[in-house]
């Protein structure tokens, strides 16, 4: 079995409200610092991944790249995580040496974006949107109720998670807000789609990234430190997010977690470092708990405790998240870029010793999930 | 936009029935209309008409509309008696915090909306 590392990881050169930058030059911009990054060069690259729009032929024919590997599933904000755990197997296959996973949203400033709306005939268009949904403000949240009552979890401890990632995000010069907020500044915010307040909600903004996935034979004498991919996991529940078995809990995101943790045969006092897709304050209060870091019920403390923050047993979100560092509208790049960073030792608000990091990525609402299991040793 | 799959449900509904699919092979009710049975894949299918009870499962309240839509309002998920779950409005009370109380029961309604009609639920009044 071939081991597979990210050799190249890098964002675009700002992050944050670009207007003008069209979505195509996100992507190119991603592309271009990643294989800098890894030490490469635009002709090395044999494979490609991207996600619609504008998708990975489009990226490909602006690179000149020439790829023998394309993937183009599109499973939402997770879709990256995905192309990783699809990049790995190719390269162990031998349909590729060298794979570019390229990014790119224009999600703040909507220049050349694609419009977001499901085909009429769609389950979701029948059944959800005659019912006023406007997209995942109105739709991600609606699970949360459930959960409170059955949970227990407060308002307040719903609160903390934001104010838990703006700490992360003081320390990150590239975090979009970075001025420390409280639990009352939370819960005194607008309400956006009750019971979660604006400053649960994640950020919109403009951006993108790429990584560049390779052997580890590969790697060996390119410049930087490789990160290992140890373990990966990917599924979906439902396309429609009144049909969650159960809205207290992810089945993705259990199962795609469970997948990952057993290929690397880690446990979880193995981990480091946690990224979780944080469209809003609840989703790594579920993503705590699906990946089996706390029982049912207890992310909320947890997390409210400081035991995420700064100094906490458990980094989560180091970068500030989708709710203080950025939020392009598919934010799985940015959880894989930060993974990178913390491994290599080089993040702006760096875990001393980090040797394993997990990351979970959320697609559509709570439809998808990815797991990655990195590390810089095998 | 009604598919042939999905057009049975909103001939009942115009005519005050809300109907569900049913599978011969295992017996397990669901939602939403389709093709085949999402538990055992049988293709073998029946409609038949609920009883139109159900409870408030979870909900949100927007404070930004859809387009002809007054906020703020819930969109609220449902449980019906029969099992399956399904997105829908509250009416016929204000969508507040207070008045829309998790596990509450519930009664469905239609509304005309254009070609279609579309099944909303209303709190059962406490005797």
């Amino acid at each position: 079995m071939t081991d597979v590392v990210i050799a190249g990881a890098a964002e675009t050169d700002e992050i944050g409200v670009l207007p003008h930058h069209s979505t195509l030059r996100l992507h190119v911009e991603g592309a271009r610092n990643a294989v800098a990054d890894a030490g490469l060069r635009m002709s090395d690259i044999d494979g490609i991944a991207s996600v619609s729009s504008p998708g990975p032929v489009m990226v490909a024919h602006a690179l000149g790249v020439a790829p023998r590997w394309i993937d183009g599933t599109g499973v939402g904000g997770t879709s990256f995580l995905l192309h990783v755990r699809h990049a790995v197997e190719a390269i162990r296959a031998g349909h590729a040496s060298t794979v570019l996973i390229t990014h790119g949203e224009s999600g703040r400033s909507r220049v050349g974006a694609a419009r977001g709306a499901f085909p009429a005939s769609s389950p979701n268009a029948q059944f959800e949107a005659p019912y006023g949904v406007t997209g995942p403000p109105s739709m991600f949240t609606i699970p949360l109720l459930r959960y409170m009552k059955e949970f227990g979890l407060t308002a307040e401890q719903l609160a903390s998670v934001a104010v838990v990632q703006r700490e992360w995000a003081s320390r990150n010069p590239r975090a979009r807000y970075r001025d420390p907020i409280t639990v009352e500044d939370v819960l005194a915010s607008k309400m956006i789609s009750y019971p979660l307040h604006l400053l649960e909600c994640c950020l919109v903004t403009d951006g993108g990234g790429a990584l560049v996935v390779t052997s580890a034979e590969r790697a060996r004498d390119l410049p930087r430190p490789p990160v290992h991919i140890l373990g990966t996991g990917e599924t979906f529940e439902s396309p429609l997010i009144s049909q969650m078995a159960d809205f207290t809990t992810s089945a993705a995101f259990r199962r795609s977690s469970a997948d990952a943790f057993a290929e690397a045969g880690i446990t979880h006092s193995d981990v480091d470092h946690v990224m979780i897709y944080d469209a809003f304050a609840h989703v790594p209060v579920y993503g705590l708990e699906d990946m089996g870091f706390v029982g049912r019920g207890e992310a909320g403390a947890f997390i409210a405790e400081g035991r995420t923050a700064p100094g906490g047993e458990l980094p989560l979100n180091t970068n500030g998240g989708g709710l203080s560092y950025t939020h392009t509208g598919m934010y799985g790049m940015f959880l894989v870029q930060e993974s990178v960073r913390q491994l290599r030792g080089q993040a702006a608000a760096q875990v001393p010793g980090a040797e394993v990091s997990v990351a979970l990525g959320n697609g559509g609402m709570f439809m998808a999930a990815g797991t990655l299991v990195l590390s810089n040793h095998t | 936009m009604p598919t042939p799959e999905t057009q049975p449900f909103f001939d009942a509904a115009a005519r005050g029935e809300l109907r569900i699919q049913r599978c011969l092979d295992c017996g397990r009710p669901f939602f939403h209309p389709r093709p085949c049975c999402p538990f055992c894949a049988s293709a073998d299918l029946e409609w038949f008409t609920t009883s139109g009870r159900a409870t408030l499962y979870s909900y949100t309240i927007t404070h930004r509309p859809a387009p002809g839509f007054e906020a703020p309002y819930a969109i609220a998920v449902v449980q019906l008696a029969e099992g399956p779950r399904m997105m829908t409005n509250i009416v016929g009370v204000e969508n507040t915090p207070g008045n829309l109380v998790l596990d509450m029961d519930l009664r469905v309604t239609f509304e005309q909306r254009g070609d279609v009609t579309i099944p909303q639920f209303t709190p059962v009044e406490v005797a």
